[in-house]
């Protein structure tokens, strides 16, 4: 660490008030505190000091995704293997994973810090550590053979769109790694849904390997369910975006960010419940194979799980009172499995269930604090 | 009588062009006529023809309001501007069914809706009714150029990208550059992409214009 040091004080002149690289200040705040916890001072009013800031908090999701990662590397690498018909081992399957995640996971840090860094540079602001876990966040949730520049597109939208015209980090109403995939799946629909696309390099394989998700067969009425299936669908062994099958890992990040107070247990818990009440909903009606579906199978297909866990938490879009938290999780659910249950042409809610209750979160979150004031104004003046 | 003195083409009267395409613009600073904007810049040639359509509009709206403008009761004005503009529009709109039948077809009941364009009205209300003909005349251009300007800019960036034409000449395929991988946005034809483009425009167009940003 010391290297870092003397390497960042002998640099520093340049970017201080009358320096050569005044302007590039923000670049140079941002590796400083990256690298060491900043020794900056609160000059005025009250504040709560904490010794966890925003570059600590985002390190631990971090943490808690990556046994989702790891796990999405191997699956990768699974489902190529098994569609090629060919028994290897577990590390061969999880390094040609690694090998397809790392491009898209530097192409979308690369893009993306490069146009939060032009931000903070042209408006004088800090650079925000939110795009760390966006920036893993986006190549997690989209299917692993999506060009690299359609990804890349899409992350310039999220940033931009979705958070730097609302001001940047924690102003922003939308989700922005949801942001970037929704915008990805109505620009290059034929990239993001279909069967030809979950897989690796499908488009030189031989045709007539099935490539459908499994809740894409629900949809379709081409797969029954029987329990056997569930251990696999919780284990994660299936086809689907790079990281998100897997219900097993995606529960140990749900864990840490529980333990750590990071993630909120609230809105995790309503989501579930959410899915389950309307998958139970949908049994009771029965009007078609897909609805009879037990519930507990809608939490461990498709995005659900992990949409619960990294998205519908994310501090800045969720609701902030904590029986918003509650309302607005359970309506995530809800929503999730109504869209997917509805509407063929979306066999996966989980997207637009998070981003329609991201709008309405502040709503939410109105009226429980208009309610709160009433009711203390009432036991005022009795 | 000292009106008469003013040149035809005197700055005051130029300011009446120039101020609806950047300070005062209709769309992007009065946030008028919006819907039309949103609904026809999927392409550029309906963009053009509207445009041009409420051009003819406009400016003759204004002219015929501004010289009727001491006979009408100010008690049924509204009436009578709607009546005078619901004249133009259908003439338009005869005249484009008879000749461009296939871009009619796609302005479809757009041009209809000229009618309820709030801007029209607006500079009705707001300017033929008190001014003379010819500056109501200059106010009309000026404010359809307004109109027009950014209709057409989206219009551009929407078929650009989300078709790879522009007037329906397949650009992108001649650049060659669908061989290297590149695709349509499908998005940029969807309606939310016409309201974020659109957003861009104001976007840039209030970092260059200062005197837009507002005080707090």
């Amino acid at each position: 660490m010391k290297i870092f040091r003397n390497l960042l004080n002998s640099v520093k002149p340049h970017f201080e008030e009358g320096g050569k690289l005044q302007k590039l200040y923000p670049a140079y705040d941002a590796f400083e505190t990256f690298l060491f916890v900043p020794d900056h001072t609160t000059k005025s009013g009250s504040h709560i000091r904490d010794s966890i800031d925003l570059k600590r908090s985002m390190m631990t999701v971090i943490i808690a995704l990556l046994p989702a990662l790891f796990f999405g590397m191997w699956n990768i690498g699974n489902i190529y293997y098994t569609a090629m018909g060919e028994e290897v081992e577990f590390f061969t399957k999880f390094n040609y994973g690694a090998l397809k995640m790392l491009p898209l996971i530097l192409v979308s840090y690369i893009v993306g810090l490069t146009v939060e860094f032009a931000f903070a540079i042209y408006r004088g602001h800090q650079v925000n550590e939110g795009y760390l876990v966006t920036g893993l966040l986006i190549p997690m949730i989209m299917p692993i053979s999506i060009p690299l520049w359609m990804l890349a597109v899409s992350v310039i939208f999220a940033v931009v769109i979705g958070k730097e015209v609302f001001g940047g980090t924690g102003m922003n109403i939308l989700n922005p790694a949801l942001t970037a995939r929704a915008f990805a799946f109505f620009a290059y629909p034929a990239h993001l849904s279909g069967d030809k696309i979950w897989i690796s390099e499908q488009q030189t394989m031989p045709d007539g390997i099935s490539g459908s998700t499994p809740l894409a067969d629900y949809a379709s009425g081409d797969l029954t369910y029987d329990s056997s299936m569930f251990m696999d669908y919780f284990n994660g062994s299936m086809i689907g975006s790079c990281s998100e099958t897997s219900t097993f890992a995606i529960l140990i990040g749900a864990a840490m960010l529980i333990i750590t107070g990071i993630g909120s247990w609230r809105t995790i818990l309503s989501v579930f419940v959410g899915g389950y009440f309307m998958g139970y909903l949908f049994n009771l009606w029965g009007a078609n194979e897909f609805m009879n579906l037990p519930p507990h199978v809608h939490l461990v297909l498709g995005g659900f799980a992990f949409g619960a866990v990294f998205m519908a938490t994310d501090p800045v879009t969720a609701s902030s009172t904590n029986k918003g938290k509650i309302i607005v999780g359970f309506l995530i659910g809800v929503f999730a499995v109504l869209i997917r249950v509805f509407n063929p042409a979306y066999p996966e809610g989980m997207m637009l269930a998070i981003l329609l209750m991201n709008v309405f979160a502040p709503l939410v979150d109105h009226y429980i604090i208009e309610a709160n004031i009433k009711r203390r104004l009432k036991r005022a003046k009795a | 009588m000292s009106d008469k003195k003013e040149a035809l083409f005197s700055k005051k009267n130029l300011k009446l062009i120039k101020d609806p395409l950047d300070d005062n613009n209709p769309i992007t600073v009065q946030v008028l006529g919006i819907c039309s904007a949103l609904a026809i810049t999927v392409q550029l040639k309906p963009a053009v023809v509207m445009a041009l359509s409420t051009f003819f509009v406009m400016c003759t709206a204004n002219v015929v309001v501004s010289l009727m403008r001491n006979m009408i009761p100010s008690r049924i004005r509204i009436i009578i501007q709607l009546v005078v503009i619901a004249t133009l529009v259908i003439l338009v709109d005869q005249t484009l069914k008879a000749f461009v039948y296939d871009v009619s077809k796609e302005l479809s009941v757009f041009v209809g809706l000229i009618i309820t364009n709030c801007i029209i009205m607006g500079r009705l209300e707001a300017f033929a009714l008190a001014n003379k003909p010819w500056k109501s005349f200059m106010d009309g251009f000026g404010n359809s150029l307004g109109y027009a300007l950014p209709l057409i800019v989206v219009a551009f960036f929407r078929e650009l990208l989300g078709a790879g034409t522009l007037f329906g000449y397949p650009v992108i395929e001649k650049l060659g550059l669908y061989e290297l991988g590149y695709e349509n946005n499908g998005m940029m034809i969807l309606p939310p992409m016409a309201l974020v483009t659109c957003g861009v425009y104001i976007w840039i167009q209030r970092m260059r214009n200062k005197k837009l940003i507002e005080e707090n």
